[in-house]
Protein backbone atom coordinates (compact mmCIF):
# COMPACT_ATOMS: atom_id res chain seq x y z
CA UNK A 1 0.00 0.00 0.00
CA UNK A 2 0.75 3.40 -0.99
CA UNK A 3 -0.52 5.09 1.86
CA UNK A 4 1.36 2.41 4.47
CA UNK A 5 4.59 4.17 5.16
CA UNK A 6 3.49 8.04 5.89
CA UNK A 7 0.41 6.45 7.90
CA UNK A 8 3.21 4.10 9.50
CA UNK A 9 5.42 7.25 10.15
CA UNK A 10 2.43 9.77 11.23
CA UNK A 11 0.95 7.30 13.73
CA UNK A 12 3.96 6.78 15.38
CA UNK A 13 5.89 10.08 15.79
CA UNK A 14 2.41 11.98 15.84
CA UNK A 15 -0.70 10.43 17.11
CA UNK A 16 0.45 8.13 19.46
CA UNK A 17 2.78 10.78 21.41
CA UNK A 18 -0.59 12.94 21.29
CA UNK A 19 -1.97 10.41 23.71
CA UNK A 20 1.13 9.34 25.59
CA UNK A 21 1.77 12.79 26.39
CA UNK A 22 -2.04 13.12 27.94
CA UNK A 23 -1.17 10.87 29.99
CA UNK A 24 2.55 12.12 30.95
CA UNK A 25 -0.43 15.31 32.33
CA UNK A 26 -1.15 12.93 34.86
CA UNK A 27 2.30 12.19 36.48
CA UNK A 28 5.17 14.33 37.82
CA UNK A 29 8.82 13.70 37.14
CA UNK A 30 10.96 13.87 33.85
CA UNK A 31 12.81 11.00 31.30
CA UNK A 32 15.76 11.37 33.52
CA UNK A 33 14.07 10.89 37.01
CA UNK A 34 10.87 8.58 35.48
CA UNK A 35 7.41 9.37 36.45
CA UNK A 36 5.01 9.05 39.29
CA UNK A 37 1.36 8.96 39.10
CA UNK A 38 -0.78 11.92 40.23
CA UNK A 39 -3.71 12.06 39.61
CA UNK A 40 -5.26 15.12 38.49
CA UNK A 41 -2.81 17.41 40.50
CA UNK A 42 -1.51 19.39 37.59
CA UNK A 43 -4.78 19.81 36.30
CA UNK A 44 -5.68 21.18 39.41
CA UNK A 45 -2.42 23.04 39.72
CA UNK A 46 -2.86 24.89 36.26
CA UNK A 47 -6.52 26.29 37.32
CA UNK A 48 -4.70 28.19 39.91
CA UNK A 49 -1.45 28.59 38.40
CA UNK A 50 -1.01 32.07 38.06
CA UNK A 51 1.96 31.92 34.91
CA UNK A 52 -1.17 30.05 33.30
CA UNK A 53 -3.20 32.72 33.67
CA UNK A 54 -1.20 35.79 32.24
CA UNK A 55 0.32 33.19 29.77
CA UNK A 56 -3.20 32.41 28.30
CA UNK A 57 -4.25 36.03 28.46
CA UNK A 58 -1.31 37.09 26.42
CA UNK A 59 -1.77 34.06 24.10
CA UNK A 60 -5.24 35.47 23.73
CA UNK A 61 -4.35 39.15 23.23
CA UNK A 62 -1.39 38.30 21.04
CA UNK A 63 -3.53 35.89 18.96
CA UNK A 64 -6.76 38.59 18.31
CA UNK A 65 -4.68 41.74 18.11
CA UNK A 66 -2.22 40.44 15.89
CA UNK A 67 -5.07 38.24 13.32
CA UNK A 68 -6.97 41.65 12.99
CA UNK A 69 -3.75 43.21 12.47
CA UNK A 70 -2.18 41.42 9.72
CA UNK A 71 -5.41 40.20 7.88
CA UNK A 72 -6.87 44.37 8.07
CA UNK A 73 -3.32 45.45 6.42
CA UNK A 74 -3.16 42.76 4.14
CA UNK A 75 -6.55 42.80 2.79
CA UNK A 76 -5.97 46.92 2.32
CA UNK A 77 -2.92 46.04 0.98
CA UNK A 78 -4.44 43.54 -1.45
CA UNK A 79 -7.10 46.27 -2.54
CA UNK A 80 -4.06 48.45 -3.14
CA UNK A 81 -2.73 46.03 -5.66
CA UNK A 82 -6.32 45.51 -7.23
CA UNK A 83 -6.94 48.41 -7.51
CA UNK A 84 -4.40 51.42 -7.42
CA UNK A 85 -1.05 49.32 -9.02
CA UNK A 86 -3.39 47.32 -11.32
CA UNK A 87 -1.58 45.40 -13.60
CA UNK A 88 1.82 46.51 -12.26
CA UNK A 89 1.99 45.26 -9.19
CA UNK A 90 3.69 41.66 -9.59
CA UNK A 91 6.94 43.43 -8.20
CA UNK A 92 5.47 45.03 -5.69
CA UNK A 93 4.11 42.02 -4.35
CA UNK A 94 6.72 39.85 -4.54
CA UNK A 95 8.90 42.92 -2.82
CA UNK A 96 6.88 43.00 -0.05
CA UNK A 97 6.00 39.18 0.24
CA UNK A 98 9.98 38.08 1.52
CA UNK A 99 9.81 38.84 4.63
CA UNK A 100 7.54 35.62 5.50
CA UNK A 101 10.46 33.63 4.22
CA UNK A 102 13.49 34.77 6.19
CA UNK A 103 13.96 32.98 9.65
CA UNK A 104 12.12 34.10 12.32
CA UNK A 105 15.48 33.94 14.50
CA UNK A 106 17.39 35.90 12.22
CA UNK A 107 13.95 38.74 12.05
CA UNK A 108 13.63 38.65 15.41
CA UNK A 109 17.71 39.32 16.63
CA UNK A 110 17.35 42.05 13.97
CA UNK A 111 14.29 43.76 15.32
CA UNK A 112 15.54 43.52 18.70
CA UNK A 113 19.00 45.55 17.61
CA UNK A 114 16.83 48.26 15.53
CA UNK A 115 15.02 48.95 18.88
CA UNK A 116 18.00 48.75 21.11
CA UNK A 117 18.84 51.43 23.40
CA UNK A 118 22.01 49.93 25.20
CA UNK A 119 24.56 49.45 24.12
CA UNK A 120 23.66 51.89 21.42
CA UNK A 121 20.56 53.35 20.16
CA UNK A 122 18.68 51.60 17.15
CA UNK A 123 17.36 53.87 14.22
CA UNK A 124 13.93 53.71 16.01
CA UNK A 125 15.33 55.69 19.19
CA UNK A 126 17.97 57.25 17.01
CA UNK A 127 15.15 58.83 14.55
CA UNK A 128 13.01 59.79 17.34
CA UNK A 129 16.06 61.74 19.00
CA UNK A 130 16.25 63.35 15.63
CA UNK A 131 12.85 64.15 15.28
CA UNK A 132 13.16 66.00 19.36
CA UNK A 133 11.88 62.82 21.27
CA UNK A 134 13.66 60.99 24.17
CA UNK A 135 14.99 57.22 23.74
CA UNK A 136 12.28 55.14 24.72
CA UNK A 137 13.33 51.82 26.41
CA UNK A 138 11.15 49.56 24.37
CA UNK A 139 11.99 46.12 26.05
CA UNK A 140 11.37 46.89 29.88
CA UNK A 141 7.96 47.67 29.70
CA UNK A 142 5.13 45.02 28.83
CA UNK A 143 3.03 47.17 26.75
CA UNK A 144 5.92 48.26 24.73
CA UNK A 145 7.49 45.22 24.25
CA UNK A 146 3.82 43.44 23.04
CA UNK A 147 3.28 45.84 20.57
CA UNK A 148 6.79 45.52 18.96
CA UNK A 149 6.31 41.34 18.75
CA UNK A 150 2.96 42.88 16.49
CA UNK A 151 4.78 45.30 14.61
CA UNK A 152 7.47 43.06 14.09
CA UNK A 153 5.11 39.89 13.06
CA UNK A 154 3.11 42.47 10.68
CA UNK A 155 6.29 43.18 9.30
CA UNK A 156 6.83 40.05 8.72
CA UNK A 157 3.54 38.72 7.29
CA UNK A 158 1.79 41.70 6.12
CA UNK A 159 2.94 40.53 2.25
CA UNK A 160 1.75 36.85 2.57
CA UNK A 161 -1.53 37.88 3.85
CA UNK A 162 -1.73 40.71 0.70
CA UNK A 163 -0.66 37.62 -1.60
CA UNK A 164 -3.33 35.17 0.01
CA UNK A 165 -5.96 37.85 -0.26
CA UNK A 166 -5.05 39.33 -3.55
CA UNK A 167 -5.51 35.73 -5.16
CA UNK A 168 -9.40 36.11 -3.72
CA UNK A 169 -9.86 39.45 -5.09
CA UNK A 170 -8.73 38.89 -8.94
CA UNK A 171 -11.29 36.21 -9.02
CA UNK A 172 -14.16 38.26 -8.79
CA UNK A 173 -15.38 38.05 -11.48
CA UNK A 174 -14.68 41.81 -13.69
CA UNK A 175 -18.72 41.61 -14.93
CA UNK A 176 -19.64 41.97 -11.43
CA UNK A 177 -17.77 45.01 -10.90
CA UNK A 178 -18.51 46.28 -14.11
CA UNK A 179 -21.92 46.43 -13.35
CA UNK A 180 -21.68 47.74 -9.83
CA UNK A 181 -19.73 50.55 -11.56
CA UNK A 182 -22.67 51.48 -13.81
CA UNK A 183 -25.54 51.27 -11.03
CA UNK A 184 -23.41 54.02 -9.98
CA UNK A 185 -21.04 52.42 -6.85
CA UNK A 186 -17.87 53.80 -6.56
CA UNK A 187 -14.61 53.65 -4.12
CA UNK A 188 -15.65 52.75 -0.46
CA UNK A 189 -19.44 51.48 -1.68
CA UNK A 190 -17.88 49.42 -4.22
CA UNK A 191 -15.63 47.64 -1.14
CA UNK A 192 -18.19 47.94 1.43
CA UNK A 193 -21.43 45.96 -0.82
CA UNK A 194 -19.31 43.80 -3.56
CA UNK A 195 -15.54 43.43 -2.62
CA UNK A 196 -16.05 42.14 0.53
CA UNK A 197 -18.78 40.00 0.69
CA UNK A 198 -17.72 38.61 -2.60
CA UNK A 199 -14.24 38.36 -1.28
CA UNK A 200 -15.21 36.68 2.53
CA UNK A 201 -14.43 33.00 1.99
CA UNK A 202 -11.01 33.36 1.32
CA UNK A 203 -11.37 36.55 3.96
CA UNK A 204 -12.74 33.84 6.51
CA UNK A 205 -9.94 31.21 5.57
CA UNK A 206 -7.21 33.99 6.22
CA UNK A 207 -8.28 34.55 9.35
CA UNK A 208 -8.78 30.55 10.14
CA UNK A 209 -5.07 30.27 9.42
CA UNK A 210 -3.97 33.54 11.38
CA UNK A 211 -5.52 32.10 14.06
CA UNK A 212 -4.18 29.10 14.36
CA UNK A 213 -1.13 30.00 13.62
CA UNK A 214 -0.77 33.01 16.34
CA UNK A 215 -1.89 30.87 18.83
CA UNK A 216 1.17 28.60 18.33
CA UNK A 217 3.77 31.22 18.23
CA UNK A 218 7.37 30.09 20.04
CA UNK A 219 9.78 30.92 17.81
CA UNK A 220 9.43 34.86 17.57
CA UNK A 221 8.52 35.49 20.84
CA UNK A 222 11.36 33.20 22.24
CA UNK A 223 14.23 35.50 19.98
CA UNK A 224 12.81 38.94 20.74
CA UNK A 225 11.80 38.99 24.03
CA UNK A 226 12.44 35.74 25.47
CA UNK A 227 9.16 35.94 27.41
CA UNK A 228 10.21 39.38 29.10
CA UNK A 229 10.04 41.87 31.12
CA UNK A 230 9.26 39.18 33.54
CA UNK A 231 6.65 37.17 32.30
CA UNK A 232 4.59 39.45 30.72
CA UNK A 233 5.46 38.49 27.17
CA UNK A 234 5.13 34.85 27.68
CA UNK A 235 2.33 32.40 24.98
CA UNK A 236 1.63 29.17 26.78
CA UNK A 237 4.15 27.47 24.40
CA UNK A 238 7.21 29.21 25.39
CA UNK A 239 5.59 28.64 29.46
CA UNK A 240 5.27 24.91 27.94
CA UNK A 241 8.71 24.54 27.37
CA UNK A 242 10.52 26.32 29.93
CA UNK A 243 8.31 24.19 32.74
CA UNK A 244 9.23 21.15 30.84
CA UNK A 245 12.92 21.75 29.72
CA UNK A 246 14.41 24.42 31.99
CA UNK A 247 12.64 23.02 35.21
CA UNK A 248 12.58 19.16 34.23
CA UNK A 249 8.90 18.99 35.41
CA UNK A 250 7.30 16.94 31.80
CA UNK A 251 4.11 16.30 33.98
CA UNK A 252 3.19 20.24 34.15
CA UNK A 253 4.38 20.80 31.20
CA UNK A 254 2.51 17.86 29.05
CA UNK A 255 -0.69 19.31 31.16
CA UNK A 256 0.80 22.80 30.06
CA UNK A 257 0.34 21.27 26.29
CA UNK A 258 -2.53 19.76 26.61
CA UNK A 259 -4.56 22.55 27.53
CA UNK A 260 -3.06 24.81 24.63
CA UNK A 261 -3.83 21.52 22.02
CA UNK A 262 -7.61 21.49 23.87
CA UNK A 263 -7.57 25.20 23.17
CA UNK A 264 -6.20 24.99 19.64
CA UNK A 265 -8.98 22.30 18.92
CA UNK A 266 -12.26 24.26 20.45
CA UNK A 267 -10.88 27.44 18.32
CA UNK A 268 -10.64 25.48 15.21
CA UNK A 269 -13.78 23.45 15.09
CA UNK A 270 -15.83 26.73 16.29
CA UNK A 271 -14.50 28.67 13.56
CA UNK A 272 -14.98 25.87 10.95
CA UNK A 273 -17.99 25.38 12.01
CA UNK A 274 -18.77 28.87 11.70
CA UNK A 275 -17.41 29.27 8.27
CA UNK A 276 -19.59 26.52 6.91
CA UNK A 277 -22.29 27.77 8.13
CA UNK A 278 -21.83 30.69 6.54
CA UNK A 279 -21.56 29.72 3.31
CA UNK A 280 -24.24 27.14 3.24
CA UNK A 281 -25.83 30.78 4.36
CA UNK A 282 -24.72 31.95 1.25
CA UNK A 283 -25.52 29.18 -1.00
CA UNK B 1 -8.54 34.92 -24.09
CA UNK B 2 -9.91 36.33 -20.91
CA UNK B 3 -6.71 38.69 -20.55
CA UNK B 4 -7.06 39.13 -24.23
CA UNK B 5 -10.55 40.52 -23.48
CA UNK B 6 -9.57 42.50 -20.57
CA UNK B 7 -6.57 44.29 -21.84
CA UNK B 8 -8.66 45.35 -24.59
CA UNK B 9 -11.66 46.61 -22.52
CA UNK B 10 -8.67 48.94 -20.87
CA UNK B 11 -7.37 50.21 -24.27
CA UNK B 12 -11.14 51.29 -25.04
CA UNK B 13 -11.41 53.04 -21.85
CA UNK B 14 -8.22 55.00 -21.86
CA UNK B 15 -8.30 55.67 -25.39
CA UNK B 16 -9.62 59.06 -25.26
CA UNK B 17 -7.39 59.47 -22.62
CA UNK B 18 -4.34 58.60 -24.50
CA UNK B 19 -4.61 60.76 -27.43
CA UNK B 20 -3.94 63.89 -26.12
CA UNK B 21 -1.32 62.52 -23.50
CA UNK B 22 1.26 64.32 -24.96
CA UNK B 23 -0.63 67.54 -23.66
CA UNK B 24 2.06 68.26 -20.85
CA UNK B 25 -1.09 69.21 -18.52
CA UNK B 26 -2.82 65.85 -19.34
CA UNK B 27 0.44 64.14 -18.24
CA UNK B 28 0.90 66.31 -15.27
CA UNK B 29 -2.61 65.64 -13.93
CA UNK B 30 -2.18 61.97 -14.91
CA UNK B 31 0.84 62.32 -12.62
CA UNK B 32 -0.63 64.10 -9.62
CA UNK B 33 -3.37 61.16 -9.53
CA UNK B 34 -1.03 58.22 -9.23
CA UNK B 35 1.08 60.15 -6.68
CA UNK B 36 -0.68 58.73 -3.46
CA UNK B 37 -0.13 55.38 -5.08
CA UNK B 38 3.34 56.00 -5.71
CA UNK B 39 4.38 57.84 -2.04
CA UNK B 40 2.41 55.01 -0.66
CA UNK B 41 4.45 51.96 -2.62
CA UNK B 42 7.45 54.06 -1.73
CA UNK B 43 7.07 54.16 2.02
CA UNK B 44 5.96 50.20 2.07
CA UNK B 45 9.08 49.35 0.02
CA UNK B 46 11.22 51.79 2.79
CA UNK B 47 9.61 49.39 5.24
CA UNK B 48 10.22 46.39 3.87
CA UNK B 49 13.99 46.96 2.53
CA UNK B 50 15.26 49.75 4.51
CA UNK B 51 15.53 47.24 7.89
CA UNK B 52 17.60 44.46 5.49
CA UNK B 53 19.90 47.64 4.38
CA UNK B 54 20.66 48.51 8.06
CA UNK B 55 21.39 45.05 8.92
CA UNK B 56 23.68 44.59 5.88
CA UNK B 57 25.89 47.98 6.74
CA UNK B 58 25.64 46.67 10.34
CA UNK B 59 27.63 43.60 9.21
CA UNK B 60 30.36 45.44 7.88
CA UNK B 61 31.24 47.77 10.58
CA UNK B 62 33.94 46.91 13.13
CA UNK B 63 32.71 46.85 17.30
CA UNK B 64 33.75 50.38 17.66
CA UNK B 65 32.28 51.74 14.68
CA UNK B 66 29.12 49.94 15.64
CA UNK B 67 28.88 51.13 19.45
CA UNK B 68 30.45 54.85 19.21
CA UNK B 69 28.88 55.56 15.45
CA UNK B 70 25.68 57.11 14.23
CA UNK B 71 23.03 54.28 13.91
CA UNK B 72 22.64 55.79 9.94
CA UNK B 73 26.15 55.97 9.32
CA UNK B 74 28.17 53.98 6.55
CA UNK B 75 30.48 51.64 7.93
CA UNK B 76 34.05 53.70 8.54
CA UNK B 77 36.20 50.72 7.54
CA UNK B 78 34.27 48.20 5.60
CA UNK B 79 35.22 44.99 7.29
CA UNK B 80 34.25 42.03 5.07
CA UNK B 81 36.10 40.14 8.10
CA UNK B 82 33.07 39.95 10.27
CA UNK B 83 31.62 37.17 7.39
CA UNK B 84 34.89 35.21 8.26
CA UNK B 85 34.44 35.38 11.85
CA UNK B 86 30.83 34.62 11.33
CA UNK B 87 31.50 31.56 9.61
CA UNK B 88 34.46 30.53 11.58
CA UNK B 89 34.54 31.31 14.71
CA UNK B 90 30.66 31.73 14.95
CA UNK B 91 30.46 28.10 14.02
CA UNK B 92 27.90 29.18 11.74
CA UNK B 93 30.00 27.07 8.59
CA UNK B 94 28.70 23.70 11.31
CA UNK B 95 25.62 24.97 11.82
CA UNK B 96 24.49 25.65 8.42
CA UNK B 97 26.21 22.09 7.57
CA UNK B 98 24.01 20.51 10.41
CA UNK B 99 21.15 22.10 9.13
CA UNK B 100 21.20 20.79 6.07
CA UNK B 101 22.01 17.16 7.00
CA UNK B 102 18.44 17.35 9.28
CA UNK B 103 16.70 19.21 6.64
CA UNK B 104 17.73 17.40 3.61
CA UNK B 105 16.52 13.87 4.24
CA UNK B 106 13.39 14.81 6.03
CA UNK B 107 12.54 16.55 2.69
CA UNK B 108 13.40 13.88 0.58
CA UNK B 109 11.00 11.31 3.29
CA UNK B 110 7.98 13.84 3.10
CA UNK B 111 7.93 14.44 -0.46
CA UNK B 112 8.51 10.76 -1.24
CA UNK B 113 6.05 9.38 1.63
CA UNK B 114 3.59 12.32 1.12
CA UNK B 115 3.27 12.19 -2.43
CA UNK B 116 2.49 8.49 -2.25
CA UNK B 117 0.00 8.73 0.50
CA UNK B 118 -1.66 11.52 -1.24
CA UNK B 119 -1.87 9.72 -4.66
CA UNK B 120 -3.10 6.62 -3.17
CA UNK B 121 -5.86 8.91 -0.90
CA UNK B 122 -7.10 10.67 -4.06
CA UNK B 123 -6.65 8.68 -6.90
CA UNK B 124 -7.50 5.40 -5.14
CA UNK B 125 -10.53 5.80 -3.48
CA UNK B 126 -11.55 2.37 -0.61
CA UNK B 127 -13.48 2.50 2.32
CA UNK B 128 -10.98 3.80 4.41
CA UNK B 129 -9.38 6.67 2.34
CA UNK B 130 -11.91 9.67 3.59
CA UNK B 131 -11.44 8.90 7.58
CA UNK B 132 -7.55 8.53 6.55
CA UNK B 133 -7.63 11.57 5.11
CA UNK B 134 -8.79 13.47 8.12
CA UNK B 135 -6.83 11.58 10.65
CA UNK B 136 -4.04 13.50 8.51
CA UNK B 137 -5.86 16.91 8.37
CA UNK B 138 -6.39 16.55 12.64
CA UNK B 139 -2.12 16.54 12.70
CA UNK B 140 -1.95 20.15 10.72
CA UNK B 141 -4.00 21.75 13.73
CA UNK B 142 -2.02 19.65 16.60
CA UNK B 143 0.67 22.00 18.32
CA UNK B 144 4.21 20.88 18.47
CA UNK B 145 4.61 21.26 22.00
CA UNK B 146 1.66 18.50 22.21
CA UNK B 147 3.98 15.20 20.87
CA UNK B 148 7.61 17.01 22.50
CA UNK B 149 7.94 15.34 26.10
CA UNK B 150 7.15 11.54 24.61
CA UNK B 151 9.14 11.83 21.22
CA UNK B 152 12.33 13.39 24.12
CA UNK B 153 11.80 10.32 26.26
CA UNK B 154 11.82 7.85 23.14
CA UNK B 155 15.11 9.23 21.69
CA UNK B 156 16.57 9.93 24.87
CA UNK B 157 15.86 5.52 25.72
CA UNK B 158 16.95 4.97 22.34
CA UNK B 159 20.05 6.56 22.52
CA UNK B 160 19.53 9.32 19.79
CA UNK B 161 20.15 12.08 21.58
CA UNK B 162 23.51 12.70 20.15
CA UNK B 163 22.82 12.79 16.43
CA UNK B 164 20.82 14.61 14.29
CA UNK B 165 18.12 11.67 13.73
CA UNK B 166 15.96 13.47 15.90
CA UNK B 167 15.33 15.96 13.82
CA UNK B 168 15.17 14.39 10.71
CA UNK B 169 12.52 11.99 12.08
CA UNK B 170 10.57 14.65 14.08
CA UNK B 171 10.50 16.90 10.34
CA UNK B 172 9.38 14.34 8.55
CA UNK B 173 6.48 13.23 10.68
CA UNK B 174 5.50 17.01 10.89
CA UNK B 175 5.98 17.59 7.53
CA UNK B 176 3.44 15.02 6.37
CA UNK B 177 -0.14 16.07 7.15
CA UNK B 178 0.53 19.55 5.37
CA UNK B 179 2.03 17.59 2.44
CA UNK B 180 -0.16 14.97 2.17
CA UNK B 181 -3.08 17.25 2.23
CA UNK B 182 -2.05 20.23 -0.66
CA UNK B 183 -0.43 16.66 -3.23
CA UNK B 184 -4.07 15.32 -2.78
CA UNK B 185 -5.73 18.43 -3.88
CA UNK B 186 -3.15 18.20 -6.77
CA UNK B 187 -3.57 14.74 -8.04
CA UNK B 188 -7.33 15.59 -8.07
CA UNK B 189 -6.33 17.33 -11.04
CA UNK B 190 -4.90 14.31 -12.94
CA UNK B 191 -7.48 13.16 -15.12
CA UNK B 192 -9.03 9.78 -14.19
CA UNK B 193 -9.00 8.18 -17.50
CA UNK B 194 -5.18 8.58 -17.50
CA UNK B 195 -4.41 6.32 -14.90
CA UNK B 196 -7.28 3.47 -16.20
CA UNK B 197 -5.90 3.59 -19.71
CA UNK B 198 -2.23 2.53 -17.24
CA UNK B 199 -3.32 -0.05 -15.78
CA UNK B 200 -5.63 -1.24 -18.46
CA UNK B 201 -2.37 -1.19 -19.84
CA UNK B 202 -0.83 -3.29 -17.93
CA UNK B 203 0.84 -0.89 -15.36
CA UNK B 204 1.46 -1.84 -11.36
CA UNK B 205 -0.02 0.33 -8.83
CA UNK B 206 4.20 1.36 -8.35
CA UNK B 207 4.37 1.61 -12.08
CA UNK B 208 1.35 4.22 -12.70
CA UNK B 209 2.87 6.10 -9.38
CA UNK B 210 6.19 6.68 -10.48
CA UNK B 211 6.06 7.11 -14.15
CA UNK B 212 2.43 8.13 -14.82
CA UNK B 213 0.84 10.15 -11.62
CA UNK B 214 4.45 12.04 -10.25
CA UNK B 215 5.49 13.23 -13.02
CA UNK B 216 2.00 14.77 -14.08
CA UNK B 217 2.22 16.67 -10.47
CA UNK B 218 6.24 17.45 -11.17
CA UNK B 219 5.52 21.06 -10.83
CA UNK B 220 3.29 21.09 -7.57
CA UNK B 221 5.68 18.93 -5.98
CA UNK B 222 8.66 21.18 -6.42
CA UNK B 223 6.11 24.20 -4.98
CA UNK B 224 5.26 21.89 -1.81
CA UNK B 225 8.51 21.03 -1.36
CA UNK B 226 9.48 24.80 -1.34
CA UNK B 227 6.99 25.44 1.27
CA UNK B 228 8.16 22.46 3.43
CA UNK B 229 11.54 23.47 2.93
CA UNK B 230 10.97 26.87 4.35
CA UNK B 231 9.35 25.27 7.82
CA UNK B 232 11.86 23.00 8.57
CA UNK B 233 14.75 25.33 7.53
CA UNK B 234 12.95 28.26 9.88
CA UNK B 235 12.14 25.97 12.65
CA UNK B 236 13.27 26.74 16.44
CA UNK B 237 11.27 24.51 18.45
CA UNK B 238 12.06 21.22 17.44
CA UNK B 239 15.48 22.30 16.85
CA UNK B 240 16.33 23.37 20.37
CA UNK B 241 14.39 20.76 22.37
CA UNK B 242 16.29 17.74 20.43
CA UNK B 243 19.89 19.45 19.97
CA UNK B 244 22.00 19.27 23.24
CA UNK B 245 25.33 20.62 22.19
CA UNK B 246 26.94 22.92 20.19
CA UNK B 247 27.89 20.71 17.80
CA UNK B 248 24.69 19.74 16.98
CA UNK B 249 22.71 23.36 16.43
CA UNK B 250 21.16 24.21 13.59
CA UNK B 251 21.26 27.55 12.04
CA UNK B 252 18.47 28.58 13.90
CA UNK B 253 19.39 27.48 17.37
CA UNK B 254 22.92 28.63 16.73
CA UNK B 255 21.62 32.07 15.85
CA UNK B 256 19.74 32.21 18.92
CA UNK B 257 23.25 31.55 21.34
CA UNK B 258 25.35 33.44 18.78
CA UNK B 259 26.78 35.56 21.17
CA UNK B 260 28.08 33.26 23.46
CA UNK B 261 30.81 32.07 21.14
CA UNK B 262 32.83 34.87 21.44
CA UNK B 263 32.69 36.08 24.60
CA UNK B 264 30.74 39.10 24.80
CA UNK B 265 28.41 40.49 21.96
CA UNK B 266 30.36 41.13 18.95
CA UNK B 267 28.33 43.16 16.81
CA UNK B 268 29.88 43.25 13.61
CA UNK B 269 29.97 38.91 13.06
CA UNK B 270 27.10 38.84 14.94
CA UNK B 271 25.11 40.82 12.01
CA UNK B 272 27.36 39.03 9.24
CA UNK B 273 25.44 35.87 10.41
CA UNK B 274 21.88 37.11 10.28
CA UNK B 275 23.18 38.45 6.81
CA UNK B 276 24.03 35.23 5.99
CA UNK B 277 21.17 33.35 6.99
CA UNK B 278 18.98 36.24 5.58
CA UNK B 279 20.21 36.51 1.97
CA UNK B 280 20.46 32.71 1.76
CA UNK B 281 16.81 32.47 1.89
CA UNK B 282 16.18 35.62 -0.40
CA UNK B 283 17.98 34.09 -2.83
CA UNK B 284 16.14 30.89 -3.17
CA UNK B 285 12.99 33.23 -2.57
CA UNK B 286 13.93 35.33 -5.45
CA UNK B 287 14.80 32.77 -8.00
CA UNK B 288 11.99 30.65 -7.15
CA UNK B 289 9.63 33.15 -6.00
CA UNK B 290 6.16 32.57 -7.78
CA UNK B 291 6.46 28.94 -6.81
CA UNK B 292 7.00 29.84 -3.15
CA UNK B 293 4.29 32.41 -3.06
CA UNK B 294 1.56 30.42 -4.31
CA UNK B 295 2.47 27.46 -2.57
CA UNK B 296 2.54 29.39 0.96
CA UNK B 297 -0.57 30.65 0.15
CA UNK B 298 -2.51 27.59 -1.86
CA UNK B 299 -1.37 25.69 1.79
CA UNK B 300 -3.17 28.39 3.65
CA UNK B 301 -5.83 28.37 1.71
CA UNK B 302 -6.99 24.53 1.83
CA UNK B 303 -5.39 24.08 5.40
Amino acid sequence: MLVGPALLIYTAVMLVPVFWSAGYSLTSGNAITGYHFTGLANIRHLASDPNVRTALWFTLRYAVVLTIGQVLLGYLLALFYVFALRRASAVIRTLIFFPVVLPTVAVALMFGRLFAIAPVEGPVNSFLNLIGYHSVDWFSSPSHAFWIIITMDIWRSMGFYAVLLYAGLIDIPETMMEAARIDGATGFRLVRHIVIPLSFPVLLSAIIFSINGTLKVFDSILALTNGGPGNATTPLTLYMFNTSFSYGEYGYGAAIALLLTVMCLIVTVTLYRWSRADQQQAA
Amino acid sequence: MATATASQRTDDRSAAGRAPATVPRRALGRFARRLPARLLTALLLVVVIYPLVWLFLGSLKSQADYLNGSAFSLPAHWMWGNYKAAWVTGDLGIYIRNSVTAVLPALALVIVLGSAAGFALQLMRWRLSRPTMLLFLAGIMVPTQMILLPLFTIYYQAGLTGTLWPLIITYTATGLPLTVFMLATYFRAVPHEVIEAAAIDGAGIFRIFFSVAFPMVRNAILTVALVQFFFMWNDLLIALTFTNSNSLRTVQVGLLNFTGEFGSIQYGPLFAAICITVFGTLILFLALNQKVMKGLAGGAVKG
